[in-house]
């Protein structure tokens, strides 16, 4: 799958895309694939105050269980309720419609410090 | 540099994602853990277990020799026959956990978990040595493909080219032996020796899921064309290759340790619940009669299954606490997942033997939070018989 180049990413496999200042946060398709298949996700309550690197929930496959980092500082202002109720939208659609929490995001500049696509690409060893 | 089994290229071909297990790179899922679950438990399953180890003890004494060896009688197994047993220590700790075939009236085929395998072979080559039989590790001459699934027993009757061995004694004029009717004749833990494209191949009904199935042992260039014969056969049936992730799912549904969580070195048998299969009323001495004999202690923890509610797993080493409680743990989780059966969280448990009877109400410690689980009796899932 090619790498979207329309937003960030972090070296803890998440994807943030900046809409104003709302950043909508998944995990990407390399740490989907290496979770295996999703069957619960935990995230945080809407209003909570989310401080970059600290854990806001967690994913857990059959296999094993992932944290979710904030990968910018901000305030939680919506979480995807249907990935709540289908954990595998993770697996199917985790750029897309396995999206996990938006956040209001404190400072936008700091997202230029998020890896671009090519960059997160060399990371993972997949082709963007 | 993981060793690769003999199936590693259709793996590779298949898309498969791998894990290292014991030093051996295997599948440890193809597309998705919870397909090949239910296929296993809907349709069939098929499992690439070339890693196991496989130890043949040959010779006349070989059944007094293992009676001495291992856990269980095996002198008592009659040809075609198969024993679930255990390898222990003189302290009474298991080593592994086996199944032995009985092949021929001096041939015994021992099979022995992949990171196990110089264990066993060592100990049971040790523990023979002043028997009249001899002990050959050929786990690198064997390969292993399981089937497993309500509809194994058809697609395996279904393969071309799989046979019986026409034995010896067979009056040359006397029909072909029917695999068909062989295979579904072949009971629970019994097995026959079949051919595929004229090789051998042991047919076992034996398994690690808690469906009915079956287990090829053949040589490793013989199972590349055995496993695409399968996959095959089977596709218009929903086979579907399987990996190390759903197995460990399947197995803990069905309430079978696992080396290594369930068992230990240190672990008595009576406490995970495998009492019966030492057999302490064979004559023969054997190697940890004595710890046996005298028992765990008596602050021994026992093997309990654990069932909560929502989503949230109690996983390996997680621990256990009395309901409300504050206090010491009282038990450490040795597996667990959402059972993707079920729908609910289970997991399998060392607690307090106080606290192991079905119905009493634990919290297990899962990254912080209690989450409350009841003890229940194992298996968890057991399959419909028809």
């Amino acid at each position: 799958m090619a790498l979207p180049s329309d937003r960030r990413y972090t070296a803890e496999h998440e994807w943030v895309l900046l809409d104003g200042d709302i950043a909508t946060v998944g995990i990407t398709d390399y740490a989907a694939e290496k979770l295996g298949d999703v069957v619960f996700v935990d995230l945080p309550a809407v209003g909570s105050d989310a401080a970059e690197g600290a854990v806001v929930g967690e994913i857990e496959s059959t296999k094993s269980v992932g944290e979710l980092f904030a990968p910018v500082s901000g305030e939680v202002v919506e979480i995807n309720d249907a990935v709540v109720d289908s954990p595998e939208l993770v697996n199917t659609d985790p750029f897309g419609a396995g999206w996990l929490v938006k956040v209001r995001v404190s400072d936008v500049a700091l997202l230029e410090d998020l890896l671009d696509a090519t960059a997160y690409a060399a990371l993972t060893g997949v082709g963007a | 540099m993981a060793q690769l089994s003999p199936l590693n290229d259709a793996h590779v071909a298949a898309g498969a994602s791998f894990t290292d297990f014991a030093g051996w790179q295997m599948p440890v899922r193809y597309s998705s853990d919870l397909a090949e679950h239910h296929a296993v438990r809907t349709a069939a399953g098929l499992f690439d277990l070339s890693h196991m180890g496989e130890i043949v003890v040959l010779g006349p004494q070989a059944a007094d020799a293992l009676d001495h060896a291992l856990a269980g009688r095996l002198s008592a197994l009659e040809q075609g026959q198969a024993k679930y047993t255990l390898l222990l220590n003189e302290t009474g700790g298991i080593l592994d956990d086996l199944v032995v075939y009985r092949t021929g009236a001096d041939r015994y085929f021992v099979v022995a978990n992949a990171a196990n395998r110089l264990t066993v072979a060592d100990a049971i080559t040790q523990r023979t040595a002043s028997f009249d039989a001899d002990v050959y590790d050929e786990s690198d001459d064997i390969a292993l493909i399981a089937i497993q699934g309500p509809r194994a027993l058809e697609i395996l009757q279904n393969v071309e080219e799989l046979g019986i061995e026409a034995g010896d004694e067979r009056p040359e004029d006397r029909e072909e032996p029917d695999i068909e009717n062989a295979l579904a004749g072949l009971k629970y833990y019994r097995s026959l020796s079949g051919t595929f494209q004229d090789h051998p191949v042991l047919i076992a009904r034996t398994g690690y899921t808690g469906e009915d199935g079956f287990e090829l042992y053949v040589a490793p260039d013989d199972a590349p064309a055995l496993w695409d014969a399968l996959l095959e056969t089977g596709a218009g049936a929903g086979l579907a290759p399987a990996g190390l992730a759903s197995r460990d799912t399947l197995r803990l549904e069905a309430g079978m340790p696992l080396y290594g969580h369930e068992l230990s070195d240190h672990t008595f048998p009576s406490q995970a619940g495998l009492g019966r299969v030492v057999a302490l009323e064979k004559p023969a001495d054997f190697v940890g009669r004595a710890a046996i004999e005298a028992g765990p202690p008596a602050d021994a923890r026992v093997l309990v299954g654990l069932a909560g509610d929502g989503k949230r797993a109690a996983r390996a080493d997680y621990l256990i606490f009395a309901r409300g409680s504050d206090g010491e743990p009282v038990g450490r989780v040795t597996s667990g997942a959402l059972s993707p059966t079920l729908g609910h969280p289970i997991a399998m448990a060392f607690v307090d033997a106080d606290l192991s009877t079905p119905g009493t109400e634990l919290d297990v410690d899962v990254r912080g939070t209690r989450v409350a689980f009841t003890v229940t009796n194992l298996p968890f899932y057991r399959r419909k018989k028809n």
